[in-house]
């Protein structure tokens, strides 16, 4: 802020957004973590924050494509994180290291796309992958993690 | 601005302490709470792991949670300190932002 | 706490969302618009549809704003709105046309 004050640089809006970054660490249907994050992530959707979501260790087996729990009488919420675009959740953060050590590769996960507003309402992908160590400088410039 | 993070799984049933390493930035401060202030002991498998890899992270560890345990602080780590509950709230404070890994 | 139409009885959450979503059917719809004092039009059908479609897709209800572009898309622009909307549905869309499609109370939802 003093800085912004001393370069003459516009004074940042009334009210700023803050970042917030959801991280998740858990496989989806053996504990109740993941459908917890994405309900808090919906909820939190409508106060126009600066959200993004984190998937790493276990929580990147979240976003694996195919889940079908008809047989085991729980919800299939797996759908939903392709929605997060409508709620302007554009960002999934998706670490390499964890997929790779579970065998996994991007092509083992849902696409997931949202509509650029400003890009004539194109689709482009949600999921980033990441680094381990560029995903530790994303935490690092978080207002708010909060984790699952 | 640095980061607190939190552990407080066991190191030896979670991954979550080597995955707070792996991702705690320099400058940051790691409180080992509940089961996770079992890493803080010295001569276990993963003692060696906690003090070599992240020598610009700052350990400590929560009394009480030591104390439940039976754990005395003559077996921890040198160089970890042991906080109070007051202890907890002035880290947190400090570092302005709270990382949990469950 | 149940609706009851053609012998069929449907239960119900005390504010009127279906205990099993799976149990609706455009009847029933007709039946709950009923105890909110709203006739099904076609324009109500078209928010009432888009909303099922949707969360067939995704599990989840859409966001307000993803509502009034399909509307917009649908209906033109002049209907694509919260105002359209709430004509529509005067106790809010989320309360009154998700509870008429047969969803889940949506997830923030106050």
């Amino acid at each position: 802020m003093a800085e912004a004050a001393k370069s003459g640089a516009a004074p940042a809006p009334a009210k700023a957004k803050k970042k917030f970054l959801y991280v998740n660490r858990k496989a989806p249907y053996g504990t109740i973590y993941a459908l917890e994050s994405l309900e808090v992530v919906l909820i939190a959707a409508a106060f126009e924050q600066e959200v993004s979501l984190a998937f790493l260790d276990d929580g990147v087996f979240q976003l694996s494509k195919g889940q079908d729990t008809a047989g085991i009488g729980m919800k299939c919420f797996a759908p939903t994180y392709r929605a997060l675009g409508d709620f302007g959740v554009t960002k999934l953060y998706v670490e390499k290291e964890a997929l790779s050590e579970r065998g996994l590769t991007v092509e083992d996960l849902q696409q997931v796309t949202y509509e650029d507003e400003n890009d004539g309402f194109k689709a482009k992908p949600s999921i980033v992958l990441i680094d381990r160590a560029a995903l530790a400088k994303v935490m690092a410039e978080q207002d708010v993690i909060l984790s699952f | 601005m640095s980061m607190l993070h939190t552990v407080n799984k066991s190191p030896f049933e979670s991954n979550g302490l080597r995955s707070c390493l792996a991702h705690a930035s320099k400058g940051d401060t790691v409180l080992l709470i509940e089961d996770g202030v079992y890493a803080a002991l010295k001569g276990t498998a993963v003692s060696g792991d906690l003090w070599r890899c992240r020598i610009d992270v700052k350990f400590c560890v929560l009394g009480a949670d030591l104390a439940a345990r039976g754990l005395d602080k003559g077996r921890l780590i040198d160089g970890i300190r042991v906080v109070d509950y007051g202890g907890f709230v002035d880290l947190v404070t400090e570092h302005g932002r709270t990382q949990a890994w469950l | 706490m149940a609706y009851q139409y053609n012998g069929h009885t449907i239960e119900h959450d005390e504010e009127g969302y279906l205990t099993d979503i799976s149990l609706w059917s455009p009847e029933l719809a007709l039946e709950i618009a009923k105890g909110e004092n709203i006739e099904m039009t076609e324009e109500r059908w078209e928010v009432v549809n888009f909303l099922r479609s949707y969360y067939d897709e995704y599990q989840v209800a859409p966001a307000i704003r993803v509502l009034t572009k399909a509307l917009a898309k649908s209906m033109g622009p002049a209907k694509g709105n919260n105002d359209y909307l709430y004509e529509l549905f005067p106790y809010g869309p989320a309360k009154q046309a998700c509870k008429i499609a047969g969803l889940p109370k949506p997830t923030g939802c106050v």
